[in-house]
């Protein structure tokens, strides 16, 4: 053996260490980077182990994140047909032409409305005739029993259930209306089951978040527990709580961020296989709904909050299991 | 350098490891610790990183009380000493390479080039340059000692203490082993090594500290003592 000739120790450790904060920094952001990659290079490694793991994390987020896509999209098709919504104004028969003029120029003038279309008794019998079928029938009755129809379409601002509500109910009480008809109460009924099951995707989301956190902490106590004499190396040798922890941090973020990808993943794929049956069935109903994809929140959601409940997981499994390994 | 006070240890268990022990190293001193097995040598080594903590009496490394070092501050103490022990401790899973630039690391150093030289160096002192790429499964016990080695000296430690670091070595080897921390004392690292092999430490014309059950006995050719 060729031993070498020593040379003394230039600088002790401790005087080494108060170096300038610029250096400090670059050595901060290279301890972050090579812990990033290293990380990344040992999940790589044991992928058939961490590739279940991320499965059952994708898995768990994929299922609050497909209901709130869902419930999003059929909100949204609510909305639309809110939108739409118009209060059907039937006057009273026989409703003098001065009266009606007179009506028209009121409600007109009201900013809870935004446009209005008559349509005569005339009209609604024409029409009536044209589509029940029942023209010959019609032909002998002495008057048209129709009343004339005032089609109330509210304001762009006006367009919230309780809105229109409140709109219908102010309709019905003009002197030249009988009968004041808001068509879209079971999209008010849709609204409330929609919150409801939203209460419910967040309770679920709650749960299933829960589960994430316990799966990756559970996942780091394992790592913990196969790397102790490697820690206990690691603090003998100066490396403090902080340094220890760090790569098991970005463990719980990788796992994070890899099953909200695959959740992301999941969902598309059940969006793709259900968007052809959703088109055929909203066809019947003469509407051009489609699932389409997971939207852009979502998206953000799912790749924010899987890499912050990694870290979380990862963080009160470290705080938990790493001060209890000392040195011996 | 290092001084103990009369230092005891009663582990939790009742047995009493140390005993009212009181010595001093000097700066640049090398000593050796002997004794049979059970009388305190791993236990007094252990008090210096503080992986143990005395039940009684005092240690200070230059002067500072180790009573008074706080939980958060004992990395930055033990990143100035270096450790060996009997069995290397090295990481399998990880190159010779990366087994010694593990206290870089650790002191925040990720610089490549210098770490790499630094590295490079420390295993050049120990004669192991070429097998830098290599696990330390494939090394022999004398190489994996000398890598434990290397790694101890690489962040310039000022103290170098080993736990029986020749235990599992044949006489040459170990007689080399002896002869590396030798010159790392040269040099102004204050060594302090524990072994029971009384005729390689004889053969080191050093002081030689004797612990038998917990007490020191003898103190022989030291700059210090009790």
């Amino acid at each position: 053996m060729a031993l070498k000739q020593v040379q003394p120790p230039s600088r002790p450790a401790a005087q080494r260490s108060r170096t300038g904060l610029k250096q400090r920094l670059r050595n901060y952001f290279a301890l972050h980077f090579h812990v990033l990659t290293t990380t990344l290079a040992q999940l790589g490694r044991s992928l058939s182990g961490n590739l279940m793991t991320t499965m059952v994390i994708g898995i768990a987020l994929a299922l609050p994140a497909t209901l709130h896509v869902f419930l999003n999209k059929v909100d949204n098709l609510g909305a639309s047909w809110q939108e739409s919504a118009q209060v059907s104004l039937f006057l009273k028969v026989k409703l003098p032409a001065q009266a009606l003029g007179g009506l028209t120029t009121e409600l007109n003038s009201w900013p809870e409305i935004g446009s209005l279309e008559y349509i005569s008794p005339e009209q609604a019998l024409e029409e009536f005739k044209q589509t029940s079928g029942l023209g010959d029938a019609l032909a002998f009755l002495d008057q048209n029993p129709l009343p004339g129809v005032m089609l109330v379409s509210p304001a762009l601002a006006f367009q919230t259930p309780a809105a229109v509500e409140t709109l219908r109910q102010r309709l019905s009480q003009l002197p030249e209306v009988d009968l004041a008809q808001l068509d879209l109460e079971w999209l008010q009924r849709l609204h409330g089951l929609i919150r409801l099951a939203e209460r419910a995707v967040l309770l679920l989301g709650g749960l299933l978040a829960l589960a994430v956190l316990f799966v990756i902490g559970n996942t780091i106590r394992l790592a913990i527990q196969s790397r102790h004499d490697e820690i206990e190396v690691i603090k003998l040798i100066g490396g403090s709580d902080a340094f220890v922890r760090r790569p098991f941090l970005y463990n719980g973020m990788w796992f994070g961020l890899f099953g909200g990808l695959l959740a992301w993943l999941l969902v598309n794929v059940l969006l793709v296989n259900l968007d052809q049956p959703v088109r055929q069935l909203a066809e019947l109903y003469g509407s051009d709904f489609s699932l389409g994809l997971v939207d852009t929140k979502t998206t953000l959601l799912l790749l924010v909050l899987g890499p912050l409940f990694g870290l979380l997981g990862a963080w009160l499994a470290t705080g938990r299991h790493l001060r209890a390994i000392e040195p011996s | 350098m290092i001084q103990f006070s009369n230092v005891s240890k009663r582990y939790s268990n009742g047995f009493e490891a140390l005993k009212d022990v009181s010595l001093h190293i000097a700066k640049a001193e090398m000593a050796f610790l002997t004794g049979h097995s059970g009388a305190g040598k791993s236990t007094l080594l252990k008090m210096i990183p503080l992986i143990e903590r005395p039940s009684a009496g005092s240690v200070t490394i230059d002067e500072r009380p180790l009573a008074q070092v706080k939980r958060r501050k004992i990395p930055a103490l033990r990143r100035d000493i270096g450790v060996i022990f009997q069995d290397s401790k090295l990481l399998n899973d990880r190159t010779v390479f990366d087994n010694v630039a593990l206290p870089l690391l650790v002191s925040g150093l990720h610089h490549p080039r210098e770490a790499g030289r630094r590295v490079r160096a420390a295993l050049d002192k120990v004669g192991l340059l070429q097998r830098e790429n290599d696990f330390p499964v494939y090394l022999s016990g004398g190489e994996r000692q000398r890598v434990g080695i290397a790694r101890a000296v690489v962040n310039r430690p000022k103290v170098l203490i080993a736990d029986e670091p020749t235990g599992n070595l044949d006489p040459a080897l170990s007689r080399e082993i002896m002869l590396l921390f030798e010159q790392f004392n040269q040099v102004g690292v204050t060594v302090l090594i524990a072994s029971h092999d009384l005729e390689l430490i004889g053969a080191m014309d050093k002081r030689i500290m004797v612990l038998s059950k917990g007490r020191l006995l003898a103190d022989q050719g030291g700059l210090g003592g009790t």
